[in-house]
């Protein structure tokens, strides 16, 4: 019997234009967690998939306790008793949670469903390991956390012993963090092998036996994580020394750009408003960070903000001129930049080419287009600039469909078209949701670089890390209020959490 | 009270045709193909099984055997139909093609083979391929001669084979799709056939058979739309796959509530056609032409309904985009 479970030997992999995996070797020990460390575009995820039968490798071998297995289908690797959640969760929406860990491995009778058996296995899997979920909930009406445990519960339904978790906790809450970290440990403890992707550098500190890291596709190498430490680890990921602290100047706030009185948003969901009468300024040479825990109103508060939603009353007004009722062009010309929450919904569109989709906001100007022609070599040469200043990389240059396109350097598409445009007010939400360290700090820096530059800067944030690091103030948002106004530098964390889970409160609402 | 049950009669033979294919069209897009190609494949389930019918006649097996005929011309409806529809599973799922076009395709190629093939058997103009009349089932013929009454004229007025043959295809169809395996597999390919994939499903497959399937019922919802019209097949089939798409689409793509919007429509439809005979239904005698008012009520009807109830109706989620395994 071999000391490994899974050995990946020599694994290569190219895509039109990238090698995605060059000559990689990952082993994997029975009853350990293994971390597979990487920036986006690293090669984690193709790596992954070459191992669940997604993907066949061009070259190299894969051994299952010692023996050349051939893996070259989901159903292959489930044979050998490898599952894997994926990042974006394969659920189908309209099913119950039953039916979607049944599927594709269904109990059945002469072709009809047994599903009394297999939820009474269902019900025993979730109890043992402290997975709740509710069997006959349908996928669209349960939250992002029991998703992913529905999504365990597959793989444990199926027997699986080798599991495979993609960015698992990239949508998952804090304390839905450390359920998942036991949950995991829980498993290792069994006797199953797990392989945790991740750029998460503390979460494989906390959880994991040893960690394999890859760089541009490359093997970097595999190391014990009790001989390790957070800098070593993000150095062998980035090839270089990282910040983990924002650096910047005393902040010096200048005139008024933008200034919200009394705005409140009513909500899609439900009867009640969303954002309740929330006013605030954000001044020149400022970063104002909006903080709070998802779903208490700031997507509701930006989407009113930027246009995408009508705001029920007060009024919004940028370089005091009233642009409540504006649309989204105006206020875009008049000096707002958005950087959207959800890239792929509202920042790109992901099948047009990487120059299209820079200049969406301005193909209509005079530089870019005559007669209602759009011009094609402007907007390449106008592209060409934006790629080369903000390093957005790509399979074929500008001409790259975004889809095809690494999370990270989407986003940097968007960060490019946003502040190329020199406005004075720069709305970013959620700017590095997903994003590996490297990108984080190049996105941080970006931030305070428009800070600097004299433009106000609206940002709003779930991670409480870049709360602290980059704001010069902080807004907590809890139920559509804002209930308490911040220095960074005399507030801790604890505090702040106290305030955005709603136990404590500011009356005085008015922040200036 | 002979009105009514006449009503209620042709409103059944006229809801099963609608019944037939839009049930297929609800496995096609269940699997994720739009099937716009359901006039087609009617007109060449039609085609194919009334020639059938046609030969039975001719060689004296029909007038013997006569709803053993019928049940081999329903099965070669079917048959026929899953043929024809291969063409746009082909087209659809391996060549990956716009499958709005690709249906409208074969919409179109389906009248032309039919006006030639029936020409080329009966000869030049020969252009309508007439109903055997052995083909009915009447009360004498079915042991029950002298029935009486409300619900034997009701029954009998005009009852054929595919009326039961279509109300079993129903109660098997809302089976499969939701109590066996193959259903829930089929479902998973229309709404995310990344997530049936990343389980081992053969997505190609699984739409191959949602085609198919729709394929054979549209086949026999052509035969069943033919001996309803009663005047023979004339290579056509007057828009009832259209119609049974909004049928599909009002029926919100579940087996029960389709089978209820058939219903609906092939009322509205009828009513048009008695409107003459209602004696509480306005006349409109001062509009030249007003026959065609009450005519118009299905669609006008139908309309209405999609729109009410067009905020609850859901679609298949991947309906309409080819699989393509590699795609991220």
């Amino acid at each position: 019997m071999s000391e490994y479970i899974i050995e990946m030997l020599n694994i290569t992999k190219s895509f039109p234009g990238i090698k995605a995996n060059d000559d990689i070797t990952l082993r994997l020990r029975k009853g350990e967690i293994h971390a597979l460390l990487g920036e986006n575009g690293a090669g984690k995820s193709t790596l992954m998939s070459v191992l669940f039968g997604l993907y066949q490798p061009d070259s190299g071998t894969i051994l299952k306790d010692g023996a050349p297995v051939k893996i070259s289908s989901p159903n292959d690797a489930n044979a050998l008793h490898i599952g894997m959640v994926h990042q974006h969760f394969k659920l189908v929406e309209v099913f119950t949670v039953l039916d979607n860990i049944i599927l594709g491995a269904e109990k059945t009778r002469w072709g009809v469903l047994r599903k009394d058996e297999a939820r009474r296995r269902v019900v025993e899997l979730s109890e043992r390991y402290g997975l709740k979920v509710d069997p006959d909930a349908r996928i669209e009406d349960i939250s992002v956390g029991m998703q992913q445990r529905v999504e365990i519960l597959k793989m444990l339904y199926r027997d699986n012993e080798i599991l495979i978790f993609d960015e698992p906790t990239a949508v998952l809450t804090p304390q839905e963090i450390d359920e998942l970290m036991e949950v995991m440990r829980g498993f290792a403890r069994e006797g199953k092998s797990i392989l945790f992707i991740t750029h998460k550098l503390a979460e494989i500190m906390k959880v994991a036996d040893r960690c394999t890291v890859l760089r541009k596709g490359r093997l970097i190498g595999t190391v014990d994580i009790a001989d390790t430490s957070r800098e070593k680890l993000s150095r062998m990921m980035v090839g270089r020394d990282i910040s983990f602290n924002v650096e910047k100047k005393e902040s010096a706030p200048g005139e008024k750009v933008l200034e919200v009185e009394g705005l409140t948003v009513p909500s899609r969901l439900h009867k009640k408003n969303a954002v309740k009468n929330v006013s605030f300024t954000v001044r020149r040479g400022e970063i104002v960070c909006l903080a709070g825990i998802e779903g208490n109103g700031q997507t509701e508060f930006v989407q009113a903000l930027t246009g995408l939603e009508k705001a029920g009353s007060g009024s919004i007004r940028l370089k005091g001129r009233e642009m409540t009722d504006m649309p989204i062009r105006e206020r875009s010309r008049l000096g707002m930049s958005h950087i959207p929450e959800d890239r792929h919904k509202f920042g790109l569109v992901l099948d047009f080419t990487l120059e299209e989709n820079l200049v969406l906001q301005r193909y209509w100007e005079e530089q870019f287009q005559h007669c209602g022609h759009i011009l094609r070599r402007p907007v390449r040469e106008y592209a060409q600039r934006l790629i080369e200043q903000y390093d957005v990389r790509s399979g074929q240059g500008a001409q790259t469909i975004v889809r095809s396109m690494s999370g990270g350097n989407q986003q940097k598409a968007i960060i490019a078209r946003e502040m190329d445009k020199e406005a004075d007010l720069l709305v970013a939400v959620q700017p590095t949701r997903g994003l590996d360290v490297g990108a984080i700090e190049y996105i941080h820096r970006q931030i305070v670089a428009q800070r600097d530059a004299g433009k106000a800067v609206l940002l709003v944030s779930l991670e409480l890390d870049e709360v602290m690091d980059v704001s010069d103030r902080i807004l907590v948002m809890y139920e559509g209020e804002i209930v308490g106004e911040f220095d960074p530098r005399k507030v801790s964390v604890q505090e702040l959490g106290l305030y955005m889970a709603g136990a404590k409160r500011d009356d005085k609402k008015e922040a200036v | 009270m002979n009105i009514l049950a006449d009503i209620l009669s042709a409103t059944l033979l006229f809801a099963v045709p609608l019944l037939l294919v839009a049930l297929g069209g609800m496995f096609s897009e269940r699997s994720g193909i739009i099937n716009i190609a359901l006039e087609g494949i009617m007109v060449i389930g039609a085609l194919i099984s009334t020639l059938l019918l046609r030969a039975f006649d001719l060689s004296g097996f029909g007038p013997a055997n006569p709803q053993l005929a019928v049940l081999i011309a329903v099965l070669a409806a079917g048959l026929s139909g899953m043929l024809y529809s291969l063409l746009l599973a082909f087209a659809s799922i391996n060549l990956k093609a716009d499958q709005t076009i690709g249906g409208t395709a074969l919409n179109m190629l389906a009248p032309a083979f039919a006006v030639v093939l029936t020409w080329a058997i009966q000869g030049q103009g020969n252009t309508t391929i007439l109903i055997p009349g052995w083909v009915r089932i009447t009360a004498e013929n079915a042991g029950l001669a002298g029935a009486e009454g409300f619900f034997a004229r009701l029954v009998f007025k005009s009852l054929y084979l595919t009326t039961p043959i279509a109300l079993v295809l129903m109660a098997v169809s809302s089976f499969i799709m939701y109590k066996t395996r193959l259903g829930l597999r089929l479902r998973s390919c229309g709404e995310h056939p990344q997530a049936a994939d990343s389980v081992g499903i053969n997505v190609y497959r699984m739409r191959y058979i949602g085609v198919l399937i729709s394929g054979f019922l549209g086949g026999v919802g052509g035969l069943a739309f033919t001996l309803a019209a009663g005047s023979g097949f004339q290579s056509q089939v007057a828009g009832y796959g259209f119609l049974a798409l909004a049928v599909m689409i009002f029926g919100n793509w579940k087996p029960l509530n389709i089978f209820g919007a058939a219903l609906f429509f092939a009322f509205f439809k009828i009513i048009g056609s008695y409107s003459g005979s209602i004696p509480f239904l306005p006349d409109f005698k001062e509009i030249r032409s007003s026959e065609y008012i009450y005519l118009m009520l299905p669609y006008i009807v139908t309309m209405i309904v999609l729109i009410l109830t067009s905020k609850k109706s859901r679609a298949p989620k991947a309906e309409g985009i080819p699989y393509d395994k590699g795609a991220r």
